[in-house]
């Protein structure tokens, strides 16, 4: 599928979302160009993960448009975007913890071919998903634990792991929520050159805390507040921006 | 030590027709019949976490097809099954349809109450089912022309649909669409964000299985030459779950084993004590609390204990 | 016109005992998260009970029968509770599988003290002459047990939105670990939930016995139609129980009259349809 170049990679158009009487995103906008570093950020409550899973079509918004690469995708079931070129990672570790590191990626690789449906070739014989999995494992410095066990690897580790599954896809977008979180200042350094180094046929939006160490990696900035889109643009910018201050300092 | 397992397996299903006499050889029939039967429960409740109670209505109306078009309708017994299986797949089609709109227990609640609206069918419509009668003097078929009434000529057809069943059982849980299938048991956001379809992979399993529990309907109405309401109520459903539960729902076999081990305690149990259901509760509660893993695991452990101590 | 009539009055009857019994599970599954399989022989053992008492003791009055089975089927089920189901609190499957096994338990302990035929309950005496309204002729019994339902109700009902201990049953249904957090003692609560719900439905096997008569496979002819009035009503809704009671009652007693070997399709196409478009059931939470 070739896009205009012109198309941003991901378009929210007057998001809306209510839980009971609760607004949770009220007419959020926000574009993301092809290969842009995009970082959002906001305190506690904000909506950015709720937003995240309107985008991954974890939730249905009330009202608005969500276009990935110019297709709408605002109603669609999640599994279709993971073919339309979206990927996650997740506040909360969701691997498979029972399995080996190399399964996970492999099952992640398996999840855009047409042979998940097959039902008589055992899984083992995959080699080329096995292989590429390994490459992906590699890329990530994480091939020396290819046949440990998920649970049985460490923190920092786990992190990297939920970037290589994600990656392993080549998706064209890569929602990462707080990829940096409980992690130490050594893992810290290399989960971020990691991000860092992700080719930029793949756009990153990206939730976090720590913004510290996000801004290094973000090139532009959305700043939530209750749900609101408050301020947007390059990242110095809505640095310097007293709303910004507001916000964070509150008054 | 799997060899000596797997040789000790092999001699025990392939020697009974040699040495034993008709009773035994009949009661390995029916361990065989039931294995494949929690084998079927076991690809929802061990390798799709969804677990079922109405099981038996597969088994139940396969059984019940069979026997009205075989006594009834005077069709033939190739014909028959093949109109059995069909309409009792396409059956659970639509169940899966109906019971897959909810997970956990609301889908346990729905597949059991599905299967005791199709019991209360089979007892009520009597014109049709002679209800509580159940409908006798069936008869066995003759594949080539090979009669199965010695119980050394059933077993031996039973064996080899059992094998057959296995096999076709271990390659599904083990190909691809096996792994997606583990894999939405265990973190369904997680696989849809991946790509994969969660309620069709489930749907789909769920049809799969109701295939191999009309399979063994068919196989238990040919055993018994009779079919009766029985055969579709909770209690039928519950022995399947409980063996699956008791051998162990997280491996392949564990589910054959504990099958067997309830249908001997069914059968042994029967001699001694009228109350099988009383029976049955206690070791439903036996089991839960003392072995909630089951047989199968709980002897692994213990033998991979005696070997690295 | 009489037929309407009647058959009328007996869905609601019929509806009324339903929703005794419902409640019950509704409860139990909306704050335990526990499809409590053993609900119907809860109410079974309320009918044998009224069964036995009542034809053994003829000076015994059918309410504190009812009253009595119920503390008496409360105290099991309480039982129940603490020594078993508090053990399997991680393994839900688990419990699922006790409550099917107690509920074997419990009726083949029938079978077993009081054999197979089906042993009719007595009718209230003081409520045996029919009572004339409007010219149409009504069994006194059915209309009494249509108000004791509709009390029930309205006794639920403020127990759940009036008082300290609705409030906490409330929070848990609504949020566990959230209630947990504040201090409400859930565990505590389960208890004294899984009693309420035994113990009602035991009382209702009771009044339910002048109709229904105790015999064995009773347990196993309500446990579904408590399981379809939930699924349909919404699980944890006091008035999705209600509601859907009434509306079970209905088309089963109408069905079974004028089609009664299709009764049971009859009975479970409503929960189809509600299922396929409110997964939820018609009062439900999402989520359930």
């Amino acid at each position: 599928m070739t896009t205009p170049a012109s198309d941003p990679a991901l378009d929210i158009i007057n998001l809306r979302k209510t839980f009971g009487g609760l607004t949770v995103t009220q007419d959020v906008s926000l574009s993301v160009k092809q290969g842009e570093r995009r970082l959002i950020i906001g305190p506690n409550g904000a909506g950015k993960t709720t937003l995240f899973n309107q985008v991954s079509g974890d939730l249905r918004p009330n009202s608005g448009l969500i276009r990935l690469f110019g297709i709408d995708i605002t109603y669609l079931p999640p599994y279709s975007r993971a073919h339309h070129g979206l990927s996650r990672t997740y506040q909360i570790i969701t691997l498979f913890g029972g399995d080996t590191l190399e399964h996970n990626v492999t099952l992640g690789l398996l999840g855009l071919r047409a042979s998940r449906w097959q039902m008589w070739r055992p899984m083992s014989s995959y080699r080329d998903l096995t292989n590429e999995a390994r490459r992906t494992l590699d890329s990530v410095g994480l091939l020396h634990l290819a046949s440990h066990p998920i649970s049985d690897i460490a923190y920092g580790e786990k992190r990297r792991a939920e970037l290589a599954v994600a990656l392993a896809q080549k998706p064209r977008v890569m929602l990462l929520d707080e990829p940096l979180a409980g992690l130490s200042n050594a893992e810290r350094s290399t989960v971020k050159s990691l991000i860092a180094s992700i080719s930029r046929q793949t756009t990153i939006i990206m939730i976090d805390h720590d913004m510290d160490t996000a801004l290094d990696l973000a090139e532009t900035v959305t700043l939530l507040n209750y749900g609101r889109v408050i301020v947007d643009g390059e990242r110095d910018a809505v640095i310097a921006d007293e709303r910004t201050r507001e916000v964070y300092l509150g008054t | 030590m799997k060899w000596v397992a797997a040789a000790v397996i092999a001699a025990s299903l392939l020697l009974p027709p040699f040495l034993a006499g008709d009773f035994y050889i009949n009661l390995g029939s029916q361990i065989l019949i039931a294995a494949i039967f929690a084998l079927s429960l076991n690809l929802l409740v061990g390798f799709g976490g969804m677990t079922s109670l109405g099981h038996a209505s597969y088994l139940g109306v396969a059984a019940y097809i069979s026997a009205l078009l075989t006594s009834k309708y005077g069709y033939g017994h190739g014909a028959a099954a093949c109109i059995a299986i069909s309409g009792t797949v396409a059956m659970a089609g639509l169940f899966g349809l109906i019971a897959l709109r909810a997970t956990g227990l609301g889908f346990l609640m729905i597949t059991l109450a599905l299967s005791q609206v199709l019991w209360g069918l089979a007892y009520r419509m009597s014109d049709v089912t002679n209800g509580d009668n159940g409908i006798a003097g069936l008869t066995r078929p003759a594949p080539f022309g090979i009669s199965l009434e010695s119980a050394v000529a059933f077993y031996w057809f039973v064996l080899i649909i059992a094998v057959i069943a296995f096999l076709m059982m271990a390659i599904f849980v083990t190909s691809a669409f096996g792994a997606s299938l583990k894999g939405v048991r265990d973190q369904p956001r997680r696989m849809a964000a991946l790509g994969f379809n969660p309620w069709l992979i489930r749907w789909i399993t769920f049809v799969y299985a109701g295939f191999w529990g009309a399979v063994a309907g068919l196989l238990y109405v040919y055993y018994h030459k009779y079919i009766h309401p029985s055969s579709l109520s909770t209690t039928s459903s519950a022995e399947a779950l409980l063996g699956v539960i008791a051998g162990g729902s997280g491996t392949l076999g564990g589910p054959a084993v504990g099958a067997a081990l309830v249908l001997l305690l069914k059968n042994y149990a029967s001699a001694y004590i009228e109350r099988w259901n009383m029976l049955l509760g206690l070791v439903f509660l036996f089991i839960v609390l003392v072995m909630p893993s089951g047989i199968v695991p709980g002897l692994e452990r213990l033998t991979s204990r005696w070997r690295s101590p | 016109m009489q037929f309407w009539i009647i058959q009328g009055l007996n869905s609601l009857s019929l509806g009324g005992l339903l929703f005794l019994l419902s409640s019950g599970f509704s409860l139990i599954f909306g704050l335990m998260r526990l499809a409590n399989l053993t609900h119907g022989a809860f109410f079974m053992l309320g009918t044998y009970f009224a069964a036995i008492a009542l034809r053994s003791y003829s000076g015994l009055n059918i309410w504190v029968t009812a009253l009595g089975a119920g503390i008496a089927v409360a105290a099991i089920g309480g039982l129940f509770e603490r020594l078993v189901l508090t053990r399997l609190k991680t393994n839900p499957l688990g419990q699922v599988l006790v409550t099917l096994g107690m509920s074997f338990i419990i009726s083949d302990a029938c079978l077993m003290l009081w054999g197979g035929d089906s042993i009719p309950v007595p009718t209230p005496q003081n409520l045996q002459a029919p009572t004339r309204l409007f010219g149409f002729v009504f069994p006194t019994y059915r209309l009494v047990l249509v108000a004791l339902a509709g009390a029930a109700a309205i006794v639920l009902y403020l127990l759940l939105e009036r008082t300290r201990l609705g409030a906490m049953i409330r929070a848990g249904v609504d949020d566990g670990q959230m209630a947990r957090a504040v201090g409400i003692p859930v565990s505590n609560l389960f208890t004294v939930v899984f009693c309420l719900g035994a113990g009602i439905a035991g009382a209702g096997g009771v009044l339910g016995g002048p109709i229904l008569s105790a015999y064995p496979g009773l347990d196993a002819d309500m446990l579904p139609l408590a399981l379809i009035v939930v699924i349909l009503g919404g699980i944890g809704s006091l008035l999705g129980a209600f509601i859907g009671s009434f509306i079970i009652g209905i088309i089963y007693t109408f069905g079974t009259a004028l089609f009664p070997e299709l009764a049971y399709i009859i009975l479970f196409l409503p929960m189809i349809v509600v299922l396929a478009f409110r997964p939820q059931g018609l009062f439900g939470r999402v989520g359930a």
